[in-house]
């Protein structure tokens, strides 16, 4: 029984591989701008494309990765989550200052992440049960979580330099270049890297990321499709919380130094690392992977602004701006595009 | 078919709603290898006893049995995971995922490296051959396809479960002849696998054309069932409606014809046009007057019908109202000038679901006064007790979120809105799509009434018999121009304009 009975034009199978195209098309886009401002870069300034700058990019924003990524699965069910850089703050102090009291480095690592996950699933139950829309229940969280990190302190707490947790960013020499063009990663970096496979294996393998984006296409239908969407809901929350968390690790552990107005605006960061790599805020459509460009597009953004000298630095957040700006008209075009066909 | 033992039973079903009775001792067999239509006015509890079975609604009294045994689920979930499975008349899937994707989700095939796409997409094409879709490409995005394609995409996905029921709720409300057809082909295909079908469609002759049995509801009550060669239209309106074949006759009924269109019209537009959405036409309605837009979907009805209003700009085009020269360029202007429009897109363009059936009914008076001057209590429930009436609006309840009415009655409300602007000029497009005979029936009656008291109105439909029987000139277009006027008279049909449509392309 294989007749057909509807014929479907022969056009349709040319548009379909045309199409994916233009749902890649902003990510393709971050990527480009990537690349073009490493060639700039290399021109103007210099010393950008070797070892030791791209090592120490990915050294600088291990953090703003791993929390572009947990954003990444909240903006695509269409949800987003404000709390992220108060949860960073709240973390890294009780981490601080349960490392300095003397707790294995293990436990405050894993109790880190909890907190996080804690501040995740609070935020996603507000929203699932007592249906508090994504951008209020978050930014409950985001005062919460604030609040109580000035409760614990207002000074800046060091963390001992004997303390196990800095280990993590110890550096490896992966690859002794020339002079100090050293190709050098950290245990943070990997951290990063394992959980960029884990969320792309997760997002594009898995019932569940499939789900998150049924749910980003429309809600209602997911449900209807009789997909797990409550469940859904809450686990991405939950994964944005703890992705949180281990941000927190990552970037205490390399600072050294943890205070309650740590990561005021990162939020806005990887939201806004997330738009550029290519996910539609409206949910449905995006790359893990994107995001990730993202996050090296705003890292080698200031690295390009510190090289320049002549850009003050103040300029970094309008550059920023205009290319998140640059990146939401593009999506509108290829969104309008795609009503059309 | 003629299994002995029904699949599905549903025996003194009862589900009451705060004010309410929903459901009252309602019965319904479904037998596999039947399609079985379930008949009834809006309103009449159809959708209420789908979800009483998918467990979206729990019943008060009753028993449900599901092969034999009782059962009452949770939701649609549980529901489909016991083969129960529901495609709805708007279609709900992803569109932003592929066809493949939509046909497999929640279902995926495993490899050891998680979701193994090959083997899913595989399962998917096969999925999609056994309902004779072969030829759709599995990788392709669902927006690339077509409504009706999406709709057996949604069917595909439903059998992916092995549904040994398919609840199929008014499939094909948006569908064009021949894809009704690509549906029946599917419905009759998977009817001889033994699939049961419980079919819901307000058109007679798809039930006619596709159905084993029928149920028929009234007010939610259960009327009868029987199979449907047993039963002649007739029988089934009224048992529908509850009243005899002859008043339904001559509700209506045909208008007093051509009496209107003499004088100087009262919307008289030229050349009114807009680049890649109609090209221009001249159009005239005089007061009292209905003209009809007819014409295949995609036409140009809906575009003409919104140049006239003002909700697309048009960029061409001499408008005259009552003699002055004018123009229409926003729907603010076109209330200004007492035009009201009557979206075919109820769901999305009509009503605000949220907000009650009185805030919905005052909207277009309260836009028009300005919001500075908010209508006071009294000329609300004024506006509404008198809409309410006039139109038979069920259940009578202004409070009532509208979008717990039924479509119909929405469509009901819709009208009362634009009519409480009091309207000289009022466009209805698509106003009896997807609702029943009797709603129907009294909306073509209000229509009607309306130009007799002096509206000049424009009529879009898909339905010819309906413009026919409604308008006294038949606008006829296709690809989006007007290829045709004529005046209506006792040999016009709708295979009149149907040859009209027919005949003008091969002439070229």
């Amino acid at each position: 029984m294989t007749t057909t009975q509807i014929d479907k034009p022969a056009s349709s199978a040319l548009l379909s591989r045309l199409k994916p195209n233009l749902e890649t098309l902003p990510t393709l886009a971050a990527v480009a701008i990537f690349i073009g401002m490493l060639i700039y870069g290399e021109i103007a300034y210099g010393r950008i494309m070797q070892f030791s700058t791209i090592s120490n990019l990915l050294i600088n924003n291990a953090y703003l990765i791993i929390l572009a990524v947990g954003l990444t699965f909240v903006i695509l069910t269409g949800g987003i989550d404000l709390s992220v850089g108060a949860v960073i703050a709240i973390s890294s102090l009780v981490g601080v200052m349960l490392a300095n009291a003397g707790w294995n480095p293990i436990v405050v690592i894993v109790l880190m992440i909890l907190i996080g996950s804690t501040f995740g699933l609070a935020s996603g139950v507000l929203i699932q049960y007592f249906n508090v829309q994504p951008f209020i229940a978050t930014l409950a969280m985001m005062f919460l979580a604030r609040g109580l990190a000035a409760i614990l302190s207002t000074t800046p707490q060091r963390l001992e330099d004997d303390s196990p947790i800095r280990t993590l960013s110890t550096e490896w020499k992966v690859y002794d270049g020339p002079k100090i063009n050293d190709l050098v990663t950290t245990p943070n970096v990997l951290i990063a890297a394992v959980v960029v496979i884990v969320a792309f294996f997760l997002l594009h393998r898995t019932r569940f990321g499939r789900t998150v984006y049924a749910i980003g296409g429309s809600e209602q239908s997911a449900l209807l499709m009789g997909l797990p969407v409550v469940r859904t809901k809450l686990l991405i929350y939950v994964i944005s919380g703890s992705l949180a968390g281990l941000a927190a690790v990552v970037y205490t552990s390399k600072l050294g130094i943890a205070q309650n107005i740590t990561g005021v605006g990162w939020e806005l960061d990887a939201i806004a690392a997330v738009i550029i790599g290519g996910t539609l805020l409206t949910g449905g459509a995006g790359f893990v992977l994107g995001s990730v460009i993202g996050a090296l597009v705003l890292g080698l953004m200031n690295v390009l602004v510190t090289r320049d000298g002549g850009i003050p630095p103040e300029a970094t957040t309008i550059i920023t701006g205009g290319i998140l700006l640059a990146f939401v008209l593009l999506q509108r075009v290829v969104v309008s595009r795609k009503r059309k066909t | 078919m003629a299994a002995t033992e029904p699949i599905v039973e549903m025996e003194n079903i009862s589900i009451e709603f705060p004010g309410v009775k929903a459901l009252q001792d309602v019965n319904f067999r479904l037998f596999p290898g039947e399609v079985h239509t379930l008949m009834g006015e809006n309103g009449a509890g159809k959708s209420t006893l789908i979800k009483a079975l998918t467990g979206v609604y729990k019943i008060d009294s009753g028993s449900i049995k599901v092969a034999g045994g009782p059962r009452r689920f949770t939701g649609t979930a549980d529901a489909q995971s016991a083969g129960i499975s529901t495609v709805y008349q708007e279609v709900n899937l992803c569109d932003n995922l592929t066809v493949g994707e939509n046909v497999m989700l929640g279902h995926e095939v495993h490899g050891r490296m998680g979701i193994n796409w090959r083997k899913t997409n595989l399962a998917a094409h096969d999925a999609l051959v056994r309902l004779g879709l072969g030829g759709l490409d599995p990788k392709a995005p669902l927006s690339s396809i077509s409504l009706a394609l999406q709709q057996l995409v949604a069917i595909s996905r439903a059998m992916v479960t092995n549904s040994k029921v398919l609840i199929l709720d008014e499939p094909t409300s948006s569908l064009d002849a021949n894809e009704v057809e690509g549906l029946f082909a599917v419905i009759r295909r998977l009817r001889d696998e033994g699939v049961a079908i419980l079919f819901v469609s307000h058109f007679l002759d798809q039930v006619y054309a596709i159905s084993d049995r029928l149920t028929v509801l009234r007010n939610g009550e259960f009327v009868g069932e029987h199979m449907t060669q047993d039963l002649s239209r007739g029988q089934l309106i009224s048992m529908m409606i509850g009243k005899d074949v002859d008043t339904l006759n001559s509700l209506g009924s045909n208008r007093g014809r051509a009496v209107h269109a003499v004088g100087a019209p009262y919307y008289s537009a030229t050349n009114l046009g807009r680049q890649g959405s109609i090209e221009p036409v001249d159009i005239d309605v005089h007061a009292g007057e209905v003209v009809g837009l007819a014409g295949l979907l995609g036409s140009g009805r809906t575009e003409l019908g919104r140049l006239i209003y003002g909700a697309d700009r048009p960029d061409s085009g001499d408008v005259t109202i009552d003699g002055v020269a004018t123009e229409v360029h926003s729907p603010v202007a076109a209330l200004a000038r007492k035009i009201a429009f009557s979206t075919e897109n109820r769901r999305d363009e009509g009503i605000i679901g949220d907000l009650t059936v009185r805030e919905n009914l005052i909207l277009a008076v309260q836009a028009r006064r300005g919001w500075a001057r908010p209508l006071s209590r009294r000329e609300q429930n004024e506006i509404c007790t008198k809409y309410l009436v006039e139109l038979n609006v069920r259940p009578a309840d202004p409070e009532r979120a509208i979008r717990n009415l039924s479509g119909g009655n929405q469509q009901k409300v819709l009208l009362g809105r634009w009519l409480a602007t009091n309207p000289e000029l009022l466009i209805l497009d698509e106003p009896t799509r997807g609702i029943d005979v009797g709603a129907k029936a009294e909306i073509q009656e209000t229509i009607a009434a309306l130009a007799e008291d002096g509206m000049s109105v424009v009529f879009i439909s898909s339905e010819l018999e309906e413009v026919v029987r409604l308008s006294e000139r038949i606008i006829v277009l296709k690809d989006h121009r007007k290829i045709g006027e004529i005046t209506n008279g006792p040999l016009v049909t709708a295979e009149t304009i149907v040859d009209i449509i027919a005949s003008e392309g091969s002439s070229e």
